[in-house]
């Protein structure tokens, strides 16, 4: 692993699938070709994102200055925990989805560049996770814009068009805002590197100015998570492609924007920030909000892709609500600090810091579940060659495994103990009493009996209920279901198998939670400090860190200028 | 200049709003392109204006000694220019082939979906 040296490392998760991509396009009429170097490049990117948290998990933050460019000037990559952990995840749904897309497409999609195409979101989504330039951030914005608008809108159904088109017109007034906010935000601190930002905007006299600009660049974030009330855009259109299409949306895209709000709160309105507390309590009623209308939108959706589709916004709601009880204790350990009162702020800051664990940990978990149910309802849509629950039925006595498939994902999103997705709601709740943050916790309490409800309507409405017509699952005629086999490139089992896959992170995260949680916890740590990853970021000899889970105090002159 | 930039800007997103509420796929696409406009020119107003003094190293001098435009904004806009360039043609792609199924009223649109 000599070979390997850090800048070359923190690259690879970025050039690894663009190269694959490009490989698929030059040998664009052998989809075969294609197909070898989308498993490949999906293999070769998991290891690379093994390594790059192998080597940070210990606390090292891994940065490369591109193009030779001293620090600030030059388009910086970070690796720290949390972007180490995320890198890791979108190749582990890149390789699930590899493996399911053997037999889980069609063959003139595969020949649109279906391979090629995929590859160019996992870049892009890599590129997100790592870069630390808020122009670059665009950039890869716009690149898994435009990669997801042509695999939303490939093959050209009627019903495709549709839903492309209002996810493309609302994904694009995001970015009007995006820009907006970049351009602001560059004329008022004079940079864009985001460690910079942060030091500047600490340094500022009047940080509150610069507030307005952040709330554009907020909305911007928040249209991309698809947090309420921006989320129209995601219902009308995850449901619509084909479902591997949709489950590498529903797990990667969102996320995405709930990694940059993650980032972009704890580095530029970190608990010293006099507005910390306004937008903490913001973030945590925009999260009750998407909770609720997420979870009651879902109950009345009769297909299952649908329903899955909405408890995504009902999931977002759960880490942004980490995020707002973490921004919140903290500012309020800063206060009960001032007012003397040093056990308050030590106990609130210990709740701070489990809060923003419990949302690294949300996300961690949440990406493999919901990528992985998507990827179950496609197997039943092939199988029974509809989604809707009223026509089908009977799964469970005529397809075990594919019962086993999907309980596994189903009872971790629902919260079933020790299930990963128990694990990151107990985190959060155990931080949100600790922080006395009543209300939000009661909310998701209810929210996640209703998630167990809308997974018991599928399993009771596919599985569980017998077949509508005489023991058959099936809801269209055996000859439609051949067509279907036949117009696809490969068997169910490639699809089961690449189910299979993401089944089995999902019990090794449960069953591991203690290290996954420790991991999730230093990420945190790195995360409130934020001192580690702005050195990095900024190219200066680390400070070493402070003792304890102190949240960084802006350093006087720390900033150096170009 | 700045003002009367800055009124544009306005003016830009103001006509953009209006374009993308009506009930028009086409407007929509106008509106999405105007919005665009009004960031980009909204970057060029925020970082300075400065009449006749380039980014550019005299004849005989070694570097910038003179007060200078920001070399970087027309940069970002230049950027965000091309990329818009790329989705907004792709939009209006998509808009035809919806244009082609439904016609122009977005109300039909949602009619004619599941």
């Amino acid at each position: 692993m000599s070979l390997l040296n850090p800048e070359l490392l923190v690259t690879l998760p970025v050039l690894i699938p663009v190269l694959g991509s490009l490989v698929g396009l030059a040998a664009w009429n052998h989809v075969r070709v294609q197909r070898a170097a989308n498993l490949i490049a999906s293999g070769l990117l998991l290891l690379a994102a093994g390594e790059l948290l192998r080597r940070t998990a210990g606390g090292e933050v891994l940065a490369v200055h591109l193009g030779g460019w001293p620090s600030p000037m030059a388009i910086t990559f970070v690796a720290d925990i949390t972007s180490a952990i995320m890198v890791l995840l979108n190749g582990l749904v890149a390789l699930g989805a590899a493996v399911y897309g053997l037999g889980g497409i069609d063959r003139r999609r595969e020949a649109a560049g279906f391979h090629p195409l995929m590859l160019g979101l996992f870049t892009s989504v890599s590129g997100a996770f790592l870069t630390a330039d808020l122009f670059n951030l665009y950039v890869w914005f716009e690149v898994m814009l435009m990669s997801s608008f042509v695999l939303l809108a490939l093959g050209g159904a009627r019903e495709q068009l549709k839903g492309a088109l209002t996810y493309v017109i609302l994904s694009l007034v995001g970015s009007t805002f995006f820009l907006a906010g970049i351009g602001l935000t560059y004329s008022m601190l004079g940079t864009l590197n985001m460690a910079h930002l942060a030091e500047r905007l600490a340094e500022a006299g009047e940080p509150q100015r610069y507030s307005p600009v952040a709330a554009i660049l907020l909305v911007a974030f928040l249209i991309k998570s698809a947090a309420f009330p921006f989320f129209a855009w995601l219902p009308a259109s995850y449901h619509t492609p084909p479902p591997i299409v949709s489950a590498v949306f529903a797990g990667l895209l969102t996320k995405v924007g709930v990694y940059v709000i993650i980032r972009f709160t704890t580095l530029m309105i970190p608990a010293t920030h006099p507005d910390a507390a306004v937008v903490a309590s913001l973030l945590t009623w925009v999260a009750a909000f998407t909770m609720v209308t997420g979870v009651l939108a879902a109950a009345a959706q009769g297909e299952i892709r649908r329903i899955l589709s909405f408890h995504i916004i009902s999931q977002i709601g759960y880490m942004l609500m980490g995020l707002g009880i973490a921004g919140g204790a903290l500012a309020a350990a800063g206060v009960a600090e001032a007012a003397g009162d040093v056990e308050r702020a030590q106990a609130l800051r210990t709740a701070g810091a489990l809060a923003m664990t419990g949302a690294v940990f949300y996300v961690l978990h949440h990406i493999v579940v919901k990528a992985n149910l998507f990827l179950v309802a496609g197997i039943i849509e092939r199988r029974c060659g509809s989604g809707t629950l009223a026509r089908i039925g009977g799964l469970s006595t005529a397809s075990p495994k594919l019962t086993v498939l999907f309980m596994v994902p189903a009872l971790s999103l629902a919260g079933i103990p020790i299930l990963s997705g128990f694990w990151s709601k107990f985190v959060l709740v155990r931080a949100g009493l600790a922080a006395e943050a009543w209300a939000i916790v009661t909310v998701s309490l209810l929210v996640s009996v209703m998630t167990l409800f809308s997974m018991m309507k599928i399993w009771s409405g596919a599985f569980w209920k017998p077949a509508p017509e005489d023991g058959d699952p099936a809801a269209v005629p055996a000859a439609e279901l051949a067509r279907l086999e036949d117009e696809a490139i490969g068997g169910r089992g490639w699809m089961e198998a690449g189910s299979a896959f993401l089944a089995l992170v999902t019990l090794a995260i449960g069953l591991l939670a203690g290290p996954a949680v420790a991991l999730a916890e230093r990420g945190s740590a790195q995360l409130i400090d934020g001192r580690a990853y702005r050195d990095a970021a900024l190219d200066r000899t680390p400070t070493p860190p402070a003792a304890g889970n102190a949240p960084a105090t802006p350093r006087p002159g720390g900033g150096s200028t170009p | 200049m700045t003002l009367a930039l800055a009124l544009t800007v306005g003016l830009l997103y103001a006509a953009g709003v209006y374009m993308m509420l009506r009930r028009s796929i086409v407007k929509l696409l106008i509106g999405l392109t105007l919005m665009g406009h009004a960031s980009n020119l909204l970057i060029f107003v925020t970082a300075g204006l400065r009449r006749g003094s380039p980014p550019l190293v005299r004849p005989g001098q070694e570097q910038l000694l003179v007060a200078h435009t920001d070399p970087l904004p027309p940069a970002l806009i230049l950027t965000a220019i091309v990329i818009s360039f790329a989705l907004v043609g792709y939009a209006a792609v998509l808009v035809k082939g919806v244009y082609e199924v439904a016609g122009d009223d977005v109300d039909a649109i949602e009619r004619s979906g599941a």
